[in-house]
């Protein structure tokens, strides 16, 4: 029943896109060969020509870049140089602070992203975001995957039971909450608060999910969990994760953008950014001499 | 000499002379003897602040209890020397004190959910929360006089509802400023989760900040039910005080603390113990709600 959901899910996307080219090989997680030479996926979301100010200063610097479809891209960058700001773009974060705005265009569907007569709830529904620390709501486990579902869709009980069992499913945690799913939310661990927060996010069924550093709270095994889960992820889900550790955007992405102050250095490959990094401050950041 | 400063090479970096290991010593001497010194204060300050306050409960007890009977609480007042009660002002003061934060309670959430969610920085904001503080520390019988002068005088005559209104104008500060303290106190990260779901503001703002604000909302109120509870000066002007039975709130209405206040100063022995058993009434009230109300948060938990 869980696997039909999860197609159901992934049915959608592909009848807006077209047929993708090619679909990255599974279970090649870690295979760093086969991936170099897997074609990127046709894009889901396309950057072109994206500035970005907080108030008179400019952050981003006219960005291009695809997030192909239903693959992982990685951003990695030293601190302040603009890869959190891009994901804050994508969903429109910014929008909630005055003073901040973007300019150029960012297309999903269709629709400029950026443009200001864009539907928030609407995009925020597409576009679904898990943040650096765990947010947990002061709810039960079960009323937090249930507020999303009902923000944007009017279903009956049974089939919001369902779905929180499926969202709860796929982000890996049901085994451990199903026997509380009616206590609050507050007493899980942190990794467990976070895989919620995932949970969450999918149970709204976006398109596209965003992670901002979304282990950097976290021990060891709840990391390797979260990028598991990911990996999974990312059958269904157009994912995009900023993360400072380059170890990490090797395990997870499929390609990697590298940022340093605002622009856009280099995207490619996983395999080919780490191993035959083109421009000069990539090697240099991704060997450590500087970030 | 020459010798030793070579090999004291490496340190020989940092600035300035060599750790003179007596001056260390006595610092660390003085360090001990200043942190004695404030600790002997504090513990004094809170001795002192709990003498008081032990001895202001324990001689409530000891006056108030020997006035408690069951009568008090069944009888209405009387002249002196009839076996009077306190049952008129007990209700007038429960219906009063209630109302009051059924009308204040709402008022002060919203004014100060929208300080704390909408006005941000903006000049009108920090208007609205300046005129709040200073009516949170107005002198109340400032209050019972506007109100006197608003629904007293051009209505003709005092009325529960005047009093009422009072003590609604007391609750609404103590609420906007604890709701505002509250609500600043969730981190953005919690408020940008819910609207990353695609939820609009006012269900961030009513199905997840209050809710995690909920418990210091609640010890807000209770502080506010507290305060009111007690007042007398902003009731002279308002509800005056009743001495027969009367559950109308267009007529003038008795309340715990005005009753004290004229039992207590008067010369009859036994309007002086209902005047104790009266003040005793009102402080088991409010501890008995605060300990209901903390047990009502903790088994939500």
């Amino acid at each position: 029943m869980n696997q039909n959901l999860g197609t159901d899910t992934a049915a959608p996307a592909a009848a807006t896109q077209a047929p993708a080219t090619a679909q990255p090989p599974s279970g090649t997680f870690g295979g760093m060969a086969a991936r170099s030479s897997a074609l990127m996926n046709k894009a889901r979301i396309a950057i072109r020509d994206l500035d970005f100010y907080y108030g008179t200063n400019k952050a981003l610097k006219s960005i291009s870049l695809d997030l192909p479809d239903r693959q992982v891209t990685g951003m990695i960058g030293p601190s302040g140089c603009g890869k959190s700001t891009l994901l804050r773009v994508l969903n429109r974060m910014y929008s909630l602070y005055p003073g901040q705005r973007a300019e150029g265009q960012v297309m999903l569907d269709g629709q400029n992203i950026v443009d200001p007569d864009m539907d928030l709830n609407a995009l925020r529904a597409k576009v679904g975001m898990v943040f650096q620390k765990p947010t947990p709501f002061p709810m039960t486990i079960h009323e937090n995957i249930a507020f999303g579902i009902r923000l944007h869709e009017k279903l009956s009980r049974a089939e919001i039971e369902e779905r929180v069992e499926w969202a709860l499913t796929r982000a890996a945690l049901w085994p451990e909450v199903k026997d509380r799913l009616h206590s609050s939310a507050m007493g899980l661990s942190g990794g467990q608060q976070q895989r919620l927060c995932i949970a969450r996010t999918i149970a709204v069924r976006p398109d596209v999910i965003l992670f901002d550093e979304p282990t950097s709270a976290l021990d060891p095994i709840s990391t390797l969990k979260i990028e598991e889960l990911i990996d999974e992820l990312k059958q269904d889900f157009t994912i995009a994760i900023v993360t400072h550790n380059m170890q990490q955007a090797a395990r997870c992405a499929d390609q990697v953008a590298f940022f340093y102050l605002g622009e856009l250095v280099e995207v490619a490959p996983a395999a080919d950014l780490f191993t035959a990094p083109r421009q000069k401050r990539t090697q240099e950041y991704i060997t450590g001499r500087f970030g | 000499m020459s010798a030793t400063t070579a090999s004291a090479a490496p340190r020989s970096s940092i600035p300035g002379r060599a750790k003179d290991q007596r001056a260390s010593v006595a610092l660390g001497r003085r360090r001990a003897r200043v942190d004695a010194i404030i600790r002997i204060l504090c513990t004094v300050a809170t001795g002192l602040g709990l003498l008081f306050l032990v001895s202001i409960l324990a001689t409530l007890v000891v006056k108030g209890a020997g006035g408690i009977s069951l009568s008090v609480f069944t009888e209405v007042t009387r002249p002196p020397g009839s076996h009077g009660g306190l049952l008129n002002p007990i209700i007038g003061s429960l219906i009063q004190v209630t109302l009051a934060t059924l009308i204040g309670t709402p008022i002060g959430l919203l004014v100060g959910t929208y300080l704390a969610e909408y006005a941000g920085n903006s000049r009108f904001g920090h208007v609205v929360r300046f005129v709040s503080d200073v009516l949170l520390s107005a002198p109340s019988i400032l209050i019972g006089l506007f109100v006197y002068q608003l629904l007293v005088l051009p209505f003709g005559g005092f009325s529960g509802w005047a009093g009422v209104v009072a003590l609604a104008i007391i609750v609404i500060p103590v609420v906007v400023r604890t709701t505002e303290d509250m609500l600043r106190l969730i981190p953005n990260t919690l408020r940008e989760a819910v609207i990353g779901l695609g939820a609009p503001k006012w269900k961030m703002i009513v199905l997840v900040c209050w809710r995690a604000a909920i418990s210091g909302i609640i010890t807000g109120v209770l502080l506010a039910v507290a305060r009111v509870a007690g007042e007398t000066a902003p009731l002279l002007f308002t509800s005056l005080g009743n001495l027969n039975w009367s559950l109308s709130l267009s007529q003038p209405m008795s309340s715990l603390p005005i009753t004290i206040y004229s039992y207590a100063g008067s010369p009859y022995e036994d309007w002086i113990t209902l005047a104790w058993a009266g003040a005793l009434i009102i402080t088991l009230g409010v501890l008995g709600l605060n300990i209901v109300a903390r047990a009502v948060l903790r088994a939500r938990r």
